[in-house]
């Protein structure tokens, strides 16, 4: 299946979770927050939360600003 | 002990800085040392896997409280998903809620600001709004629950400075929350007269991270601060329209 992680379009295997989808992009896992369709996937939800086709998933993280 | 309480926290320092526009990690670093500051903004955007260093890690090692910003949102909708995120990444419950009109002024937009401000208020945040000058806008997002507000000075980034002080003392006057001005400095004096119109803190990135020196603007800011706090708390002499002899006036 086709998910989008932080705008890029990913194939990834049925089942895959965000915390897999979060790896893909980075080891750090203080300091990052995800979004699902645009709702907040908490941290200990990471690793039970599976997606599904077409899912978009934003990882975010602070950079300087404001 | 002068301290800004917001929310019940205290501050010692009443300058807050912003991260944006500093040329570099150790730059920013530098002013941030420089400007005594104990709390400072950070925008929240997609993460790069090729970035190097992190904001995060200078503010940890001085020990600075981060405020997350909703920078870049359009909608209210929009900015309480940013505030959720940056919750979720942070463990802050603490937001600055900036939810722009247009691109080309960067104009807080009042409507979709209040209507966040409500969502966020009732979802347990700490909510400090970016708002215009507006006296009346200000009066309703205290009562709508936020710890703070912080009105403009000018546009972001603008270094335009103060342009209606009047209508900062009208908000300053009517606030039971601690008033922070946002946006416009340009430079020290700037800072200096947002004091003593009796705001209680003042809020600024673009005049320290993009001067000539910045570590240096930090400090001139850091003491026009404390300068216009101690002018406004020992009361400035009225204005008049003719010489008034200062020495006796007879041999």
């Amino acid at each position: 299946m086709i998910v989008m992680i932080n705008g890029a379009a990913h194939e990834v295997a049925d089942g895959t979770t965000v915390g897999q989808a979060v790896r893909a992009l980075t080891a750090a896992t203080t300091g990052v927050a995800v979004a699902v369709n645009d709702e907040v996937v908490t941290r200990s939800a990471w690793e039970t939360t599976t997606l599904s086709d077409s899912d978009r998933v934003e990882v975010l993280t602070a950079v300087q600003g404001g | 002990m002068d301290e800004l309480i917001i929310a019940g926290e205290k501050f010692s320092s009443r300058l807050i800085m912003g991260t944006g526009g500093a040329p570099s990690l150790d730059v920013l670093d530098q002013a941030l040392a420089a400007s005594g500051t104990e709390l400072t903004t950070v925008a929240m955007r997609r993460l790069d896997p090729a970035a190097r260093g992190s904001v995060l890690d200078v503010l940890r090692r001085r020990g600075i409280k981060v405020l997350p910003n909703t920078a870049g949102c359009f909608t209210a909708g929009d900015a309480v998903l940013t505030a959720r995120l940056a919750r979720e990444a942070l463990g802050t419950n603490w937001v600055k809620l900036e939810v722009i009109a247009d691109e080309r002024t960067l104009l807080p937009d009042p409507i979709e600001t209040f209507d966040a401000a409500e969502r966020l208020v009732a979802d347990g945040f700490v909510v400090l709004p970016y708002i215009g000058d507006d006296p009346a806008l200000a009066r309703r997002l205290e009562q709508a629950g936020c710890a703070a507000v912080m009105p403009l000075g000018a546009p972001i980034g603008s270094g335009l400075g103060i342009r209606n002080p009047h209508s900062i003392e009208l908000i300053v006057e009517a606030a039971s929350v601690p008033v922070i001005l946002d946006a416009g400095i340009g430079t020290a004096s700037d800072a200096a007269l947002a004091m003593e119109l009796g705001c209680d803190a003042v809020l600024l990135a673009t005049a320290v991270t993009r001067a000539r020196r910045p570590e240096l603007m930090a400090a001139a800011m850091k003491a026009a601060v404390a300068a216009g706090r101690m002018a406004r708390q020992a009361g400035r002499i009225p204005r008049r329209r003719y010489a008034e002899a200062s020495s006796p006036t007879t041999p």
